[in-house]
């Protein structure tokens, strides 16, 4: 028992890092995921997270495989993407959904072109799926440093977001936040989907943003539960997917969103909101 | 003499050019209680989007004398509300208190306490945990006016506050907006049943787009108004020319 799953983490330091970048990421992203989830907004992270590879690989062809020049490039290219189309949104006819597909798409298809002419396949790989197991300090430094500056931003923004959700036009009538939260708050899904693409790639981090928290959704009705359901959620598909890709030689970015796609579908199952409880298990009525 | 505390100046608002409210021009008086109504598509609902700021004028002004814009309380229509959200009944009715706790003040006991009381003079003393989406049409609403009492507002804008809602709980909600008048705030209320409006309002705007009439809501709601008020809405037309004045 113990050599299957404990030994991996104390006798590989990379397996280490690997675990302190999934729980950073648990912390930051997932509470996003489920304000996401939410504002029926799971979509428009996925659209991000593609958004953000032309900036990534702008990045990685002007200073090669740098941490910092990526992750500027995708900040700048995730934000500029979210502005664009929330401004389009706003003032022109087009909802702010089809712009963003639109501006994500056009995002997506140069940052292949970049890669792959300039770069090699490998290079296309690291970018698209992350790399988990090879983490250095400074990639763990940033992640954890997003997982903080995502919950401090959340603990200012937490009642404006919660409004803004439930019911938007009494947050206008009270307060002009309400733009200032939106957009704080799609600054920081990129700061997160930035930081999970070091360690998952462009495509698997908005997985461990969404499965989790969508998966909490059939365990709880109330909103505080359900971020801890859902960071619990996350880190423990971290954990588990790391080891599964460590005994079955799995990659490992797709090993993790497994797990916790697996606790979804789990979760779907059996949640008390979940298929079978509701339909398929009718409990006899209380009296009041 | 009271004073206006809101004044539509020669107001337009509406959606891509196309005016729902058209040209209005109408002063309401500190303390008073005025019913809005008007065929569907009047503007109604419209006018109080306008007045709480989240619509800007296509042209004229909305004016607030004396008043600051958050100290504007605002029911917005049930379907305007993601009722399906996890949050509980004290948490939607502590968002009243927003003006004086803002994003990052410490609720604490006091709050706690008015809550409390405000769901106590709704009639749902208990339901504090009870997440938001099992009440019933009516016990929603009254939440949402329990937030209107922690508002503590001085103009009040209801968006049809009984619509769809049970005979009992309209009589109680009616019973609150009586005491608010009797406290000499402003509530301002877009209604249906013109039954309502005489018993209640003494003072009516009928819309249709444009003013057709107001003043005392005995002369406002005669028959010819009411026709009047219901050919002009139909009469919306895609292709409008430019409107000149």
């Amino acid at each position: 028992m113990y050599d299957a799953v404990i030994a991996p983490f104390v006798e590989f330091g990379f397996m280490r890092r690997a675990l302190v970048g999934c729980l950073a990421l648990s912390l930051g992203a997932t509470p996003i995921g489920v304000f996401l989830t939410l504002r029926r907004m799971s979509l428009t992270g996925d659209a991000m997270a593609h958004a953000i590879l032309p900036g990534a690989a702008l990045g990685y062809l002007v200073a090669g495989l740098s941490l910092g020049a990526m992750t500027l490039g995708g900040v700048i290219a995730g934000v500029t993407v979210a502005m664009l189309s929330g401004l389009v949104a706003r003032t022109t006819v087009a909802r702010e959904d089809s712009s963003l597909a639109a501006f994500y798409l056009i995002s997506l298809a140069v940052g292949v072109v970049i890669v792959s002419t300039r770069g090699s396949n490998v290079d296309l790989l690291h970018i698209l799926f992350g790399t988990v197991l090879a983490l250095n300090d400074a990639a763990i430094y940033l992640v954890a440093g997003i997982a903080t500056v995502t919950l401090f931003g959340l603990a200012v923004l937490y009642r404006p977001l919660v409004m803004e959700c439930f019911d938007p036009g009494f947050l206008r009538s009270v307060s002009s936040l309400s733009p200032v939260g939106h957009y704080s708050f799609l600054v920081l899904a990129v700061f997160n989907l930035v930081g999970g693409f070091h360690a998952l790639g462009t495509l698997m981090a908005v997985g461990i943003m969404i499965l989790p928290a969508a998966a909490a959704r059939f365990w709880t009705r109330d909103l505080t539960p359900l971020v801890v359901i859902g960071v619990l959620a996350a880190f423990v598909g971290g954990y588990v997917g790391l080891l599964l890709s460590y005994h079955a030689s799995l990659p490992s970015g797709p090993a993790i969103i497994l797990t916790a796609g697996a606790f979804y579908l789990f979760s779907l199952s059996f949640g008390p909101d979940g298929v079978i409880m509701t339909h398929l298990r009718p409990r006899r009525h209380l009296e009041a | 003499m009271d004073s206006t505390i809101l004044r539509f100046d020669n107001l337009t608002l509406g959606y891509d050019r196309h005016p729902a409210v058209h040209h209005l021009d109408y002063a309401i008086r500190a303390g008073a209680l005025v019913a809005v109504v008007g065929p569907n598509g009047a503007g109604k609902s419209t006018l109080l989007k306008g007045t709480i700021g989240s619509l800007a004028p296509l042209g004229g002004a909305i004016r607030l004398t004396g008043i600051d814009p958050s100290e504007i309380a605002y029911l917005p229509q049930q379907a305007e509300i993601d009722w399906s959200f996890p949050i509980s009944v004290f948490d939607v009715v502590a968002m009243g208190l927003w003006r004086q706790r803002g994003a990052s003040r410490r609720f604490g006991r006091e709050g706690d306490r008015m809550v409390g009381e405000a769901l106590d003079t709704v009639g749902l003393g208990g339901f504090e945990r009870r997440p938001i989406g099992t009440l019933s049409g009516g016990q929603m609403q009254r939440a949402l006016f329990a937030r209107l009492l922690l508002q503590d507002a001085r103009l009040i804008l209801l968006d049809e506050p009984f619509t769809a809602i049970d005979s009992a709980t309209v009589r109680d909600l009616k019973g609150l907006i009586r005491r608010w008048h009797r406290e000499r705030r402003t509530v301002v209320a877009v209604l249906h049943d013109l039954d309502q409006v005489r018993s209640e309002f003494p003072e009516t705007l009928l819309l249709a787009r444009e003013q057709i009439a107001a003043g005392p809501t005995e002369d406002v709601l005669s028959p010819a108004n009411l026709d009047h008020a219901r050919r002009l809405t139909e009469a919306f037309d895609e292709g409008a020319a430019v409107c000149v004045r």
